[in-house]
């Protein structure tokens, strides 16, 4: 099927972000509503998009749209095409859903920035380039998408980049990027080289004729890709620091949308994840070390919004923990996504309310108490705590559940191992989220007189409360008849979950719920029964200590990335100074004096001119008389 | 007794010469009885008009294709109507130089320094004797291109030459220079005619024909004296390649460009050199195509050092005018390339790199005669520093053309050298592909010196200065320029076009 109308998602967005680049400071006053009109437009068109399919047989719901043959190489060819399926409807209501809902949230919270109209172009950019990547029918129109939230990205976390920390921050997201990046043109050179095409459709058509070899080859290196986005062991140290940026961007950019674009990434690639065992295990090994890497990290901070960026993290592990699991779990990853997608973002608007009331304060150790003031606040941010740490029947209960059931059903010491770490790792999630929340609404208040912190404006809890319903339904939605399994049916390949079954799923759940609980009960002893001190205690553990420097990522990225690379650069540079500038500058040096010296011939006497013509002839004739002898 | 039988003319075919040759006759007339009030605009005009007029004949002829049209000694077929057009534009962008009469000296014949010399200038007359000389010059460089006989061919060198050397010699400054530059000129163009005509007698001793057919049939054949055929076409080809400029008969080439008047300058490198190439691909590639062997030898040699000659002497000039003369001189080693490829794309890219070449050439000395202080033109090169800070307009045009001698994409001389090695790759000569761009990316280095001269070193306050140009001058820099640029970008309805029109008739 073929559809006239997807491109709009795209355009209506990016003609917002052009717009109001171009006019500049003109649409100070009516920029931001343009862009949140914009997108909510688009996201009315995803509707629209949603209702038509409903009304096809699951077979028939995919559509298309060609915009233009973008490279033509001799038998290379390249459309700029769109595809609409199961999948990606499922990420162009969520980008223009949770999108629209983070325009209108910052309306109100950038309302006192003066570059507001530059910060809702980029929010457009982003959604444009967003929808781009899921829209994109090969890996090559996803790359540009993919680009273009990396720069989306880059630009927003330096928004404020007249704080040097900040643009640092952004600096060092867009070099982890790229690392992540170059993993994914690999992937799609080496398809390009072995199957000749760069199309979802061709590759999966052509993934049952190409070798393990290869096909292992593009798994790892979408895997890489997939980390550098998603924030992932090895590349996961970024995330954290990309916090700089303004709240709003942190919910959609760095919680609900972008970084889950690894997800998506193998997901969509599933054809090639399924015939290469290999990587698809190791998929599922990144997954697990991150999730229980992140939720470490979430239990030390005490930035807020570190807390859950760590935890954002974390969250993502399990998502490509079940993308890793194959056809059992994609379905899975994708439901944790949407959830994670409701309620992570719901809780980083929570976050940014109790910084807006309590003057940018992000130190959790300068809350307490504030539930009485903030209500709403404390109410959707609630919310979304039961929904991540996995009480039923929030969402979270229903998704992550499933992925530890999975883990466990993967047989032998793989499932064991992945199971226990993602038992584990919903423990630790349930002890720092319930630290995050008594640290700000509970307890008792230890910010100083000066704050005078209060609910915000209506502008900014109706998204909240929104997202905060999503939180709370969308788990039974998408698990009710296993409609969402069923849904994503024709794009993923799924198996019945439940084949080796190592554990019941009533075992695993009650499992789950005791560890959380206990969990629970942890944080509740350590922060509600002890008074805590406003200032982060400095005798503390070993452990605490590595936690509280991210587990060492930057230590370890300096040590051993930076610093010899920087070596490196250096010899590199003096090579390059010496040896090969030496070589041009010799040659260039040999070259004007041969042209001086030849120059001399160029006497200014018609005679000795006169005489090289005769000479010239002469010679001609000899080599001509050689040459024919 | 035999009866006189008059010779048959195709005057529709032979027209564009005729149409430039009557107004060279006009000219000639308005010079001895016209006012010399009135002269400059009159001789401008039927100058223009002449060139537009032959033009529009050469364009109505542009499918025929004829070896009679002159009894055998002319043939009008694609290369030549394509070469005919070559020079008639190039003529037209030069002649709006030439009529900035601030270039040229009121009477030729004063001695340098003399009182006669001051009084004329102070009369405020303008010459313009050079109006005829360049009509008759045009004329014979319509006509070396298309003879087919080798009398006919020296006529038109000739007829082609005299007025030439007179125009270098009439420069308003440096008069000294000016006419020394003409008299070597004069000499060794002399003395290079002497070498065409004996390597014409030569080949009539080898053939017994002097028509190019004729030498081609004696060829085939394979009767004659061997000794006579190589000195023929050694002797012949040395008259021939001292016209293009090619190593070691350059030597008049630096002095003559730095000394004659800019804008002759300009016609000169532009349109002899389209004159003189297309009667060396006309000869090469119909009467000597079966001595293949015999003479791709020589010509590689020749085109080799040519290419690296040029290009790395280059280097050292400190003049404007002279580092366009040498560039001339690597310029016409790459056409040699093109014509060593003896094949169709050879060919195609030579005519080619013959247009976008002359009209870059001609853009290039137009900016040259704007560049001046109160002595006149600004020659050397240093005193060209930041000439981009004062004159952001022209520095760019003159980036670009230069640019395009270098051979950068997106310009015309991009396109030029990349047929042209391309053409000489595929007919299998791979060490003049290798050499070539190797001077190519020599060549590159003064071009591009030039540019950064000009835009990143601070101008020096001495009074040079770019100054408004007339607006035929400013017609001839845009234009230059937008040619250039446009056949860079899309060069291809102009490929094709020479592509299916060019076909030598034998």
């Amino acid at each position: 099927m073929t559809s006239n109308s997807l491109v709009y998602l795209i355009a209506l967005p990016l003609f917002g972000s052009a717009v109001l680049l171009l006019a500049g400071r003109r649409s100070d006053r009516w920029g931001h509503i343009l862009a949140t009109v914009l997108s909510g437009s688009a996201f009315v068109v995803g509707l629209v998009q949603f209702a038509q399919m409903l009304g096809r047989s699951n077979d028939q719901r995919a559509v298309t749209q060609k915009l233009f043959s973008w490279i033509s190489v001799g038998t290379f060819k390249v459309d700029a095409s769109l595809m609409l399926d199961q999948l990606s409807i499922c990420f162009v209501l969520l980008i223009t859903g949770v999108g629209t809902l983070i325009h209108i949230y910052s309306i109100a919270y950038m309302s006192h920035d003066l570059d507001r109209r530059r910060f809702f172009a980029y929010l457009n950019l982003f959604i444009a380039a967003m929808l781009l990547l899921v829209l994109g029918d090969s890996y090559l129109n996803l790359y540009v998408g993919w680009e273009g939230v990396g720069l989306a990205s880059y630009l927003l976390i330096g928004f404020w980049n007249q704080k040097p920390a900040y643009a640092t921050a952004a600096k060092k997201a867009f070099v982890a990027n790229r690392v992540g990046d170059l993993g994914l043109s690999l992937a799609i050179m080496i398809s390009f080289a072995t199957m000749g095409t760069v199309s979802f459709a061709g590759v999966k058509e052509q993934a049952g004729h190409a070798s393990t070899g290869a096909l292992t080859a593009i798994g790892i290196m979408l895997l890489i890709a997939a980390t550098g986005k998603s924030a992932q062991f090895p590349l996961q140290a970024w995330l954290g620091d990309a916090m700089a940026g303004p709240t709003p961007v942190s919910a959609l950019i760095h919680a609900a949308t972008m970084v889950t674009a690894g997800v998506y990434l193998i997901t969509r690639s599933n054809f090639i994840f399924d015939a290469a065992p290999t990587a698809q295990l190791l998929v599922a090994i990144i997954g697990a070390i991150t999730l229980l890497f992140g939720a470490i990290i979430g239990t030390a901070k005490d930035d807020i919004k570190k807390a859950l960026a760590a935890s954002t993290m974390s969250q993502i592990g399990y998502m490509v923990l079940g993308a890793g699991l194959g056809p059992a779990g994609y379905a899975f990853a994708i439901m944790h996504l949407l959830t994670h997608g409701f309620f992570k973002a719901g809780m980083f608007l929570g976050a940014g309310s109790v910084m807006h009331g309590m003057d940018d304060e992000v130190n959790m150790r300068r809350y307490g108490g504030l539930r009485k003031f903030m209500p709403i606040t404390f109410a959707t941010f609630g919310l979304g705590y039961l929904a991540i740490i996995g009480v039923p029947p929030f969402a979270g209960f229903y998704s992550k559940d499933k992925i530890i059931e999975v883990a466990f059903n993967a047989g032998g010491i793989k499932g064991i191992t992945l199971g226990g770490a993602a038992l584990l790792g919903a423990a630790i999630t349930a002890f720092y989220m319930t630290r995050v929340v008594i640290l700000t609404f509970a307890g008792s208040k230890r910010w100083d007189d000066k704050a005078h912190p209060h609910e915000s404006p209506a502008l900014m809890w109706l998204p909240m409360v929104l997202l905060a319903v999503g939180s709370v339904t969308s788990g039974i939605i998408f698990t009710h008849g296993n409609s969402l399994q069923n849904w994503l049916a024709p794009v993923v390949a799924t198996s019945p979950a439940h084949e080796g079954e190592l554990l019941k799923p009533a075992v695993v759940s009650i499992l789950a719920l005791v560890l959380v609980l206990a969990g629970v009960g942890l944080a509740i002893m350590k922060y509600l029964r002890k008074p805590v001190p406003s200032e982060a205690p400095t005798d503390v553990s070993i452990f605490t200590r590595i936690a509280r420097r991210d587990l060492l990522q930057d230590d370890f990225n300096e040590a051993v990335f930076m610093r010899p690379g920087q070596k490196l650069t250096e010899v590199l540079v003096a090579t390059d100074e010496l040896l090969v500038d030496g070589a041009v500058r010799g040659v260039a040096h040999i070259t004007q004096s041969t042209g001086r010296t030849l120059g001399m011939t160029q006497t200014g006497f018609v005679r000795s001119y006169a005489m090289w013509i005769l000479l010239g002839a002469i010679g001609l004739l000899a080599t001509i008389w050689v040459v024919t002898l | 007794m035999t009866v006189f039988v008059a010779p048959s003319l195709s005057y529709s075919l032979l027209a564009p010469i005729l149409i430039v040759l009557g107004g060279a006759v006009i000219t000639v007339v308005f010079e001895a009885f016209l006012s010399k009030a009135i002269r400059p605009v009159a001789q401008l005009s039927v100058t223009l008009g002449t060139l537009v007029l032959a033009l529009v004949q050469v364009w109505r002829i542009r499918h025929e294709s004829s070896l009679t049209a002159a009894m055998g000694s002319v043939a009008i077929d694609g290369p030549a109507i394509l070469l005919q057009a070559t020079v008639l534009i190039l003529a037209v962008l030069g002649v709006f130089l030439i009529a900035d009469n601030e270039h040229f000296t009121v009477v030729a014949a004063t001695l340098p320094g003399s009182e006669e010399e001051r009084a004329s200038i102070q009369s405020g007359e303008k010459l313009t004797e050079v109006y005829p000389l360049t009509l008759f010059a045009v004329a014979g460089m319509m006509l070396f291109p298309i003879a087919t006989d080798l009398i006919t061919l020296f006529v038109a060198l000739e007829v082609l030459s005299l007025p030439l050397y007179l125009m270098a010699g009439l420069s308003r400054r440096r008069r000294l220079m000016s006419q020394e530059a003409a008299l070597k000129y004069f000499l060794l163009g002399a003395f290079s005619s002497a070498f065409f005509l004996f390597g014409a007698a030569f080949l009539y001793g080898y053939s017994g024909s002097v028509s190019l057919a004729g030498i081609y049939d004696a060829i085939s054949g394979g009767t004659g004296n061997n000794v006579f055929l190589m000195i023929g076409i050694v002797f012949l080809s040395v008259g021939l390649l001292f016209k293009v400029g090619a190593v070691p008969f350059h030597a008049w080439t630096p002095d003559v460009y730095q000394g004659a008047p800019t804008p002759i300058t300009a016609f000169m490198a532009a349109a002899t050199k389209v004159a003189a190439f297309g009667a060396i691909l006309r000869i090469f590639y119909t009467s000597f195509s079966n001595a293949y062997w015999d003479w791709r030898p020589i010509l590689t040699v020749i085109a080799i050092i040519t290419m690296v000659f040029g290009s790395v002497v280059a280097i050292s000039q400190r003049d404007i005018k002279r580092m366009l003369a040498y560039s001339s001189i690597a310029h016409a080693g790459f056409l040699l390339a093109g014509v060593i490829a003896l094949n169709k794309a050879g060919l195609d890219a030579s005519i080619f790199y013959l247009f976008a070449y002359g009209v870059a050439t001609l853009g290039a000395f137009a900016v040259v005669t704007l560049v001046r202080d109160s002595a006149g033109e600004v020659t050397d090169l240093n005193r060209w520093a930041g000439l981009g800070k004062r004159s952001p307009f022209v520095a760019t045009i003159f980036a670009t053309l230069l640019l395009a001698f270098a051979g950068i994409p997106l310009t015309s001389g991009f396109i030029g050298k990349f047929s042209i090695f391309s053409a000489a790759y595929e007919s299998g000569n791979k060490l003049i592909v290798v050499v070539g761009v190797l001077s190519s990316a020599i060549a590159a280095y003064f071009y591009v010196r030039v540019i950064v001269l000009m835009f990143f070193t601070d101008p020096a306050d001495d009074g040079t200065s770019v100054i408004i140009p007339s607006i035929l001058t400013r017609a001839t820099i845009i234009s230059t320029f937008a040619i250039t640029i446009f056949l860079g970008v899309f060069p291809a309805p102009f490929l094709n076009f020479i592509s299916s029109t060019a076909t030598f008739i034998r």
